[in-house]
């Protein structure tokens, strides 16, 4: 049982950086990363099976700051947007040392 | 006073000129003082004057005073020491000058033959704009001159070896404004290093057997060389005077060093400097006592330098050149003696030849003096000091024409001129040695050859080179000042006989010429035996003499058969000159057809120098250019560790660079590739 769910969780998680790393909208990307978060948290759940109940609390933690999270990117994401009226990741270049 | 008690005292004598060296020098970097294109001013000249002579007078007032002194007692001489120099382990050297009999003789040559060339320089270098620079460098010559005379250690005798080498580079190169006599400077530098290479490796060798650097101590001590060690020591030491004294195979440098003004050539290229050799091999005569095949082959060397650079003198058409040729062919004679254990005729030789040629070569500088002015007062470009370009000067300088005329007798040989007796104590001395059944020197052998045979030999090269000597002389002397001018009538109208300042010196210098030989005459001539310098050089030269030579002796009758000999050797080549030339036909310098034959081996100085630059400085050349300069250099410096090393750091920050590239999508692949790496890492481990 827990063999087939970290499979699943494996499977989301590899789509998430696949997605990560094709994808330059930027809300896209966003969506990708919530995926990763939440393959963690399948395999967090899965493996509470064995250990107890603190892979479930760790979930709950994740849940909330992925919450958080998604506020502020999204409202850095709309910073963006008006700043430069587009959210392709590759054409933002302020990264550049 | 007692001068000898007064121990430094002895320093004075090269601090005078010292003094007067820093004097001038200093004056000559003053601003207003330095190189110009104008002549110095009258005042500034009258000091610059005053002080150079000056110092040189009083420094020649000293040397006789203490000469004096020396002959009043003080066998061991007169020494004054500064202080240790250096004490390290079992070396010690001080600074310590000794007068003692030999380099008293010296002394009194260098101050004396000195002051006169400074006195006339002030009259030759009138219109040069570095009066001051010249003068500070002549007496800085003056004073190492001195200390290599007067050093009683071999280091000290070192410091003045390498300092006359130095005032002669500055004085060669003193023009240095034409590239040829600053290269002439470099060149005598660079051949002088090959004979100092020698003489060091000769005191290294003294000092690791005998464990003293000093002179007398060494001599005191001499025994406790093998016969084979004193045998290298000497050579090496030889070779050391072959580079000062420009012996076969390093003479070239002295024809080249005519570059320098013509009382230098005087001074240091004919009076003194270059005698440095001679002097050493007599200061360390006791050693070369040791070593008769050592001795027989300074004296081969020096018989073939004889007639080597006379043979050239006789086809040079520069006054001058022929005066340096001669030069070395003279010292090549003094070496022969000395070479023989000679070593009174040696020095007797060197005396009368520093006053002959000093006179020879101060009148050549009144005579390019003179062409100067005449081609300069009539507007023509030709070469000063080509004797094609002179002839008739006699009769516009007949002083300088008559003088030179006695130092070309003295030289080639006339009695009872100075270059007569002493060239005779030379022949006369290498014969009785040869026919001597007594004398080590003659039953050495070298090559195969016993020394009496080499002996004879040098004998007969020595004849022929007089009779050489008074060819190339009388034919100076007949194209320079008979016949008629050559360079046309307004240039003569120009031609004026030396100034006084520069006529005092030279008159001076025919007296001395006139008279020198009657230091020492041999006892088969009327007035004879006259023996003033055997005598006077018995502490220091009888012992090694009796050592390398025992006591030879001739019989009377042989004797004067040798010396009519000699008298007719002089008197064929003065004839032969006056009959074989023919100064009429002679056309000027640039009308000269060019020479053929013997003629321009001759000339050239049988090729040398294109066979030096062929075989030595092309090969270095080529090889620097090539490997140094585009291998080593321009390869692996500046391309592989200069630009390389730039280039190198240049890629790799391109490639840093390009992983910095702001896109976040980059760093994202960049964070999963490396995640993909440790996990790979942690996993397949």
């Amino acid at each position: 049982m827990i063999r087939e769910a970290l499979i699943v969780s494996a499977i989301l998680f590899s789509i998430g950086v696949a997605g990560v790393l094709v994808h330059r909208n930027a809300l896209l990307l966003f969506m990708c990363v919530e995926l990763m978060l939440n393959a963690v948290n399948l395999t967090l759940v899965a493996f509470s099976r064995l250990h107890g109940t603190s892979g479930q609390v760790f979930v709950v933690l994740v849940m909330t700051v992925a919450a958080a999270e998604a506020a502020i990117g999204l409202a850095i994401v709309i910073g963006v947007f008006r700043h430069y009226r587009t959210v392709d990741m590759g054409r933002i270049r302020l990264l550049r040392g | 006073m007692d001068l000898a008690q007064s121990a430094p005292v002895v320093w004075l004598l090269p601090a005078l000129p010292l003094a007067g060296f820093l004097v001038n020098g200093a004056l000559s970097l003053l601003p207003a003082w330095r190189d110009g294109d104008a002549p110095v001013s009258a005042t500034r000249r009258t000091v610059v004057s005053v002080v150079g002579v000056g110092v040189m007078a009083a420094a020649f007032v000293l040397a006789v005073t203490l000469v004096v002194q020396l002959a009043n007692g003080a066998t061991e001489g007169i020494a004054g020491s500064l202080g240790t120099w250096m004490a390290a382990g079992d070396l010690r050297v001080d600074w310590t000058l000794r007068l003692d009999r030999l380099s008293g003789v010296m002394a009194l040559v260098i101050t004396g033959i000195g002051t006169l060339i400074h006195l006339y320089s002030t009259g030759y270098m009138a219109a040069d704009a570095g009066f001051a620079r010249y003068f500070a460098y002549l007496n800085l010559f003056v004073a190492f001159m001195l200390v290599l005379v007067l050093g009683d250690s071999l280091p000290v005798l070192f410091v003045g070896w390498e300092g006359v080498g130095l005032a002669s580079y500055l004085l060669i190169g003193f023009w240095f404004g034409e590239t040829a006599n600053a290269d002439a400077g470099k060149k005598a530098f660079v051949t002088n290093r090959i004979g100092d290479f020698g003489l060091l490796i000769g005191m290294f060798l003294l000092f690791a057997h005998l464990g003293t650097l000093d002179i007398p101590e060494i001599i005191a001590r001499r025994a406790d060389l093998s016969a084979a060690v004193a045998t290298a020591i000497c050579l090496f030491l030889f070779l050391g005077c072959a580079g000062k004294s420009a012996q076969l195979p390093l003479y070239v440098w002295l024809p080249d060093a005519m570059a320098g003004p013509t009382p230098v050539s005087a001074l240091i290229h004919a009076a003194t400097m270059v005698t440095a050799g001679v002097y050493l091999i007599v200061r360390m005569g006791a050693l070369f006592a040791m070593s008769p095949v050592a001795s027989l082959v300074v004296m081969v060397i020096g018989a073939v330098t004889a007639i080597w650079a006379a043979l050239v003198g006789l086809k040079q058409w520069d006054i001058k050149k022929v005066l340096a040729y001669s030069t070395v062919s003279q010292l090549g004679y003094m070496f022969m003696a000395a070479g023989a254990g000679a070593y009174t005729a040696a020095m007797f030789h060197l005396v009368t030849h520093a006053f002959f040629k000093a006179l020879l070569f101060l009148g050549a500088g009144s005579v390019i003096h003179a062409m100067h002015e005449g081609l300069h007062h009539a507007h023509v470009d030709a070469d000063p000091q080509d004797l094609r370009n002179m002839g008739g000067l006699g009769k516009r300088m007949p002083v300088t024409a008559t003088l030179m005329w006695i130092a070309t007798f003295a030289i080639a040989g006339v009695p009872p001129l100075a270059g007569f007796f002493s060239k005779d104590a030379i022949l006369t001395g290498l014969a009785a040695r040869a026919s001597s059944h007594d004398a080590p020197i003659a039953q050495a052998g070298l090559l195969g050859v016993p020394g009496s045979v080499w002996l004879w030999f040098a004998w007969g090269v020595g004849l022929v080179t007089a009779f050489v000597t008074a060819v190339y002389m009388t034919r100076l002397m007949r194209y320079a000042f008979t016949g008629t001018f050559r360079s046309g009538d307004v240039v003569a109208e120009g031609i004026h006989d030396a100034p006084m300042s520069m006529r005092l010196p030279l008159l001076a210098l025919g007296l001395l010429t006139l008279a020198g030989g009657w230091l020492e005459l041999p006892p088969v001539l009327p007035l004879g035996p006259v023996e003033l310098l055997t005598h006077w050089l018995a502490p220091v030269t009888a012992a090694p003499m009796t050592a390398l030579a025992g006591t030879p002796h001739l019989a009377h009758a042989t004797e004067y058969l040798l010396i009519g000999i000699a008298i007719a050797a002089a008197a064929a080549g003065i004839i032969v000159a006056f009959v074989a030339l023919e100064p009429a036909r002679l056309a000027t310098k640039d009308a000269a057809p060019a020479e053929t034959g013997i003629g321009r081996v001759l000339a050239n100085d049988y090729f040398v120098d294109t066979a030096i630059a062929r075989v030595v400085t092309g090969p270095i050349t080529a090889g620097s250019r090539a490997v140094l300069w585009r291998g080593i250099d321009l390869g692996l410096l500046h391309g592989v560790l200069a630009t390389g090393s730039a280039t190198l750091l240049r890629s790799v920050s391109w490639v840093g660079g390009q992983l910095q590239a702001g896109v976040a999508g980059g760093y994202a692949w960049a964070i999963a590739l490396g995640a993909l790496v440790l996990f790979a890492v942690f996993t397949l481990r």
